[in-house]
C-alpha cells in the first residue's frame, strides 16, 4: 500500500516535471541562443548549452539598437492600457454587478458581440478610421485600440469579483452613513484588490506581447512597441537570431517583475467566486 | 431616539406585489419584531425603513420626518444584517468606528465611544483582530457594537441571530433583551423564529403573504390569535386544529369533528347553525388521562421527550394532534388513550379562518 502510494507520487511530480519543462523549454532556448556568441550558433550544431557563453548581443540591443526606445513604448502602451481599462472596467464591473438599469441586457450582448470577431477583420477599418484623426503612428491611437478591445473581457472579469462581495457590506456601509461612492471606494473596492491585479496583469501581458495592430498602426520605429521591434532584427537576407533573443529576453523582464509583483493578489484573484471569500 | 410611522406602504417588483398597504406605528423606545414564514415581506419591510428598497406607494415617517426619499445615510437608523456584513479588511475597532469617522466625529470622541460599546459587550480583547479571527458572537456582537456607537433614532435587525447555533443564539437573544432594556432605543426586528419574536417583543406584528394578521403583544398573538395564520405561527409544538361542523340547537351547541367525533359545547360561539370551522387547541391545554362523558379516546402514535416535557403525537378519527404534557407518566405511553378538549381552551375560526 505505502509502496502505491509512494509511485503514485513519484508519478504525479513526475508528470507535473514534464509538463514545466515542456512549458518553459522555449524560454530556455530563448536564453540560450540570446548568450550565445555569433561564431557558435551555427557552428556547434544543437547543443544545451554554448561552450562559451557572451552578452554581446545583449550589448548591441542596448548600445545600438532602437530596442531602448520600443521598450520604452511598449511600457507607455501596456501600463497605460492596462491602468485605463482596469479603471474603466471596475467601474462599468461594479454597474454590471449591482445596478438593474434599462438595456443592461443589450450591453452585455454587445460586449460580448464584440468579443466575436477575429481582428484581422478589423485592421482595415479601425485603420481608416484612426488614420484622419491623426492616431495612427502614435502610441495615444494604440493605447485606444488595446484600451477598447480589452474592455469587455475586463468588465466581465470584474464583474465576476464583484459578484463575489456580499451586497450587505455596501449597505452596512450606507446605513453608516456613506454615499454609494464612498462605499464602493472604502469598502468594496479594496476587497476587489485581487480582481484588480488580476485584470491589470491579464491587459498588461495583453497589450505586451499585441502584434497586429502595432504591426498595422504604427510605421516608423518612432513609434514602434517592442514586438514590432523584434521583427527589425529580420532582414531581407538573414535574421540575427542572437540580438532578437537578447531583446526578447530584456522584454520579458518588465512582464516577470509585473506579475512578481501582483502575484500574491493573483493567486487569491483567480481563485476567487470558487470558494465562498 | 425616535417613533416610525408606517403609512399604507405597498411594495412591488415589477407587476409582482410584495406588500399590500402596511400600517404600522411604533413608538419611541419600543421593541417590535417583525415575525412571519419566508417571503411574507418582512425583510423587504425592514429594507424599506432602512432605505435600502424604494416605497411603491405610502409614506414612512421617522420621528415626524417622511423619509421616503431619503437615502439610508440621511435616515439617521443603523442596522445589523443576518451577515454580521462586517467590514473584512478593517479591525473590530476600525469596523466600530466607521459611521463616526465617515461623520468626521473628532478623534477623541470616537475612541471614548468606541472603548464605551467594546467593554458594554465584553469586545476589549478583540479590538485589533480583523472579522475573519472572530467567532460567529463575537461577529455578531462587533455587528451591534457597530449600530450602538452611533445612537441612532433606530435600530433594525435582520435576522441577527439566524446564523448562530442554538445555545448561542438564546444567548444573545438575552443580550440583545438586556441592551434594549439599558438603551431604551426604538427597535424593529425581523424574525421567523416566534421564539425570538415572543421573548423579544413590546409589540409583535404578524407577517403573511405581504399583509399584517395581527398586531398584539405577544401574550395576546398567544393566547388570542386573530386567524389560522397567527394561531398556528405563534406557539410551539404548534396548535392542533380539527376541521368541523358547528351545530346549534338552542343555548347550548356542539362541534361535529371531520373524524365523526362529536363535541359538545354549553354556550354558544358567533357561528351559524351548520357552517364549517376549525376548532383550535394548543397542545398543552390538552388533557390526556381525561375521565368523564366528555373524554374521547385518541391513538397514540408517537412520543417526543424532550427533557422538560412529552409531546404526545395523536391521532383521534383520521385528524392526527399533539398533547403537551409535563407528567412523565405518560412517557411510556402505548395503545388509546382518553383525552379532553377543554372548551375554555377552544378557540373557533370561520370558513375564512378568522377568530370567532
Amino acid at each position: 500500500m505505502t509502496g502505491k502510494r509512494i509511485l503514485a507520487f513519484l508519478a504525479h511530480r513526475l508528470a507535473i516535471f514534464a509538463y514545466v519543462v515542456f512549458a518553459l523549454f522555449p524560454l530556455y532556448w530563448l536564453l540560450k541562443v540570446s548568450v550565445t556568441p555569433n561564431k557558435l550558433l551555427y557552428s556547434e550544431g544543437i547543443r544545451m548549452w554554448p561552450s562559451r557563453t557572451s552578452f554581446e548581443h545583449f550589448e548591441f540591443v542596448l548600445r545600438h539598437s532602437d530596442f531602448p526606445v520600443f521598450f520604452k513604448n511598449s511600457l507607455i502602451v501596456s501600463g497605460s492600457t492596462a491602468v485605463i481599462v482596469t479603471a474603466l472596467a471596475s467601474l462599468a464591473g461594479y454597474a454590471l454587478s449591482r445596478f438593474g438599469f434599462r438595456g443592461k441586457y443589450w450591453i452585455v450582448a454587445l460586449m460580448l458581440l464584440t468579443q466575436m470577431f477575429p481582428l484581422v477583420m478589423l485592421v482595415a477599418p479601425i485603420f481608416k478610421m484612426l488614420s484622419p484623426l491623426g492616431l495612427t503612428n502614435s502610441l495615444t491611437g494604440l493605447i485606444l485600440v488595446y484600451t477598447a478591445f480589452n474592455i469587455p473581457f475586463a468588465t466581465f472579469l470584474m464583474q465576476s469579483f464583484f459578484d463575489g462581495i456580499p451586497k450587505d457590506l455596501e449597505e452596512a456601509a450606507m446605513i453608516d452613513g456613506a454615499t454609494q461612492f464612498v462605499a464602493f471606494r472604502q469598502i468594496i473596492l479594496p476587497l476587489t484588490l485581487p480582481g484588480i491585479a488580476a485584470t491589470l496583469g491579464f491587459v498588461f501581458t495583453a497589450a505586451w506581447s499585441e502584434l497586429l495592430f502595432s504591426l498595422m498602426l504604427i510605421s516608423g520605429n518612432d513609434a514602434a512597441t517592442f514586438p514590432v521591434g523584434l521583427l527589425s532584427f529580420v532582414s531581407k537576407f538573414s535574421v540575427d537570431f542572437g540580438q532578437m533573443m537578447a531583446a526578447g529576453v530584456l522584454a520579458l523582464i518588465p512582464a516577470c517583475l509585473f506579475f512578481l509583483l501582483i502575484q500574491r493578489y493573483l493567486v487569491q484573484g483567480l481563485t476567487a467566486g470558487a470558494v465562498k471569500g | 431616539m425616535a417613533s416610525i410611522d408606517i403609512s399604507a406602504i405597498r411594495k412591488s417588483y415589477g407587476i409582482l406585489p410584495v406588500l399590500h398597504g402596511i400600517d404600522l406605528e411604533i413608538r419611541d423606545g419600543e421593541f417590535v419584531v417583525l415575525v412571519g414564514p419566508s417571503g411574507c415581506g418582512k425583510s423587504t419591510l425592514l429594507r424599506m425603513i432602512a432605505g435600502l428598497e424604494a416605497v411603491t406607494s405610502g409614506e414612512i415617517r421617522i420621528d415626524g420626518k417622511r423619509v421616503n426619499d431619503l437615502a439610508p445615510k440621511d435616515r439617521d437608523i443603523a442596522m445589523v444584517f443576518q451577515s454580521y456584513a462586517l467590514y473584512p479588511h478593517m479591525s473590530v475597532a476600525k469596523n466600530m468606528s466607521y459611521s463616526l469617522r465617515l461623520r468626521k466625529t473628532p478623534a477623541e470622541k470616537i475612541a471614548s465611544v468606541v472603548a464605551g460599546a467594546a467593554t458594554k459587550l465584553g469586545l476589549d480583547p478583540l479590538m485589533e483582530r480583523r472579522p475573519r479571527a472572530l467567532s460567529g458572537g463575537q461577529r455578531q456582537r462587533v455587528a451591534m457594537g457597530r449600530a450602538i456607537v452611533r445612537e441612532p433614532k433606530a435600530f433594525l435587525f435582520d435576522e441577527p441571530l439566524s446564523n448562530l447555533d442554538a445555545r448561542l443564539r438564546e444567548q444573545m437573544r438575552a443580550e440583545i433583551k438586556k441592551l434594549h432594556q439599558d438603551l431604551g432605543a426604538t427597535s424593529i426586528y425581523v424574525t421567523h423564529d416566534q421564539i425570538e419574536a415572543m421573548t423579544l417583543a413590546d409589540r409583535i406584528v404578524a407577517m403573511h403573504g405581504g399583509i399584517v394578521q395581527q398586531v398584539g403583544s405577544p401574550l395576546e398573538l398567544y393566547d388570542n390569535p386573530a386567524n389560522l395564520f397567527v394561531a398556528g405561527f405563534i406557539g410551539s409544538p404548534g396548535m392542533n386544529f380539527f376541521e368541523g361542523r358547528y351545530m346549534r340547537s338552542g343555548e347550548t351547541a356542539s362541534f361535529a369533528l371531520t373524524g365523526g367525533a362529536v363535541l359538545p359545547l354549553p354556550s354558544t360561539a358567533n357561528l351559524p347553525d351548520g357552517s364549517r370551522a376549525t376548532l383550535g387547541i394548543r397542545p398543552e391545554h390538552v388533557i390526556l388521562g381525561a375521565e368523564g362523558p366528555d373524554a374521547m379516546l385518541a391513538k397514540v402514535d408517537l412520543v417526543e421527550p424532550t427533557g422538560f416535557g412529552i409531546i404526545v403525537h395523536l391521532t383521534l378519527g383520521s385528524v392526527a394532534f399533539k398533547a403537551f404534557t409535563l407528567d412523565r407518566r405518560f412517557l411510556g405511553m402505548q395503545g388509546e388513550v382518553a383525552v379532553r378538549l377543554p372548551v375554555p381552551n377552544l378557540h373557533f375560526f370561520d370558513e375564512a379562518g378568522r377568530k370567532v
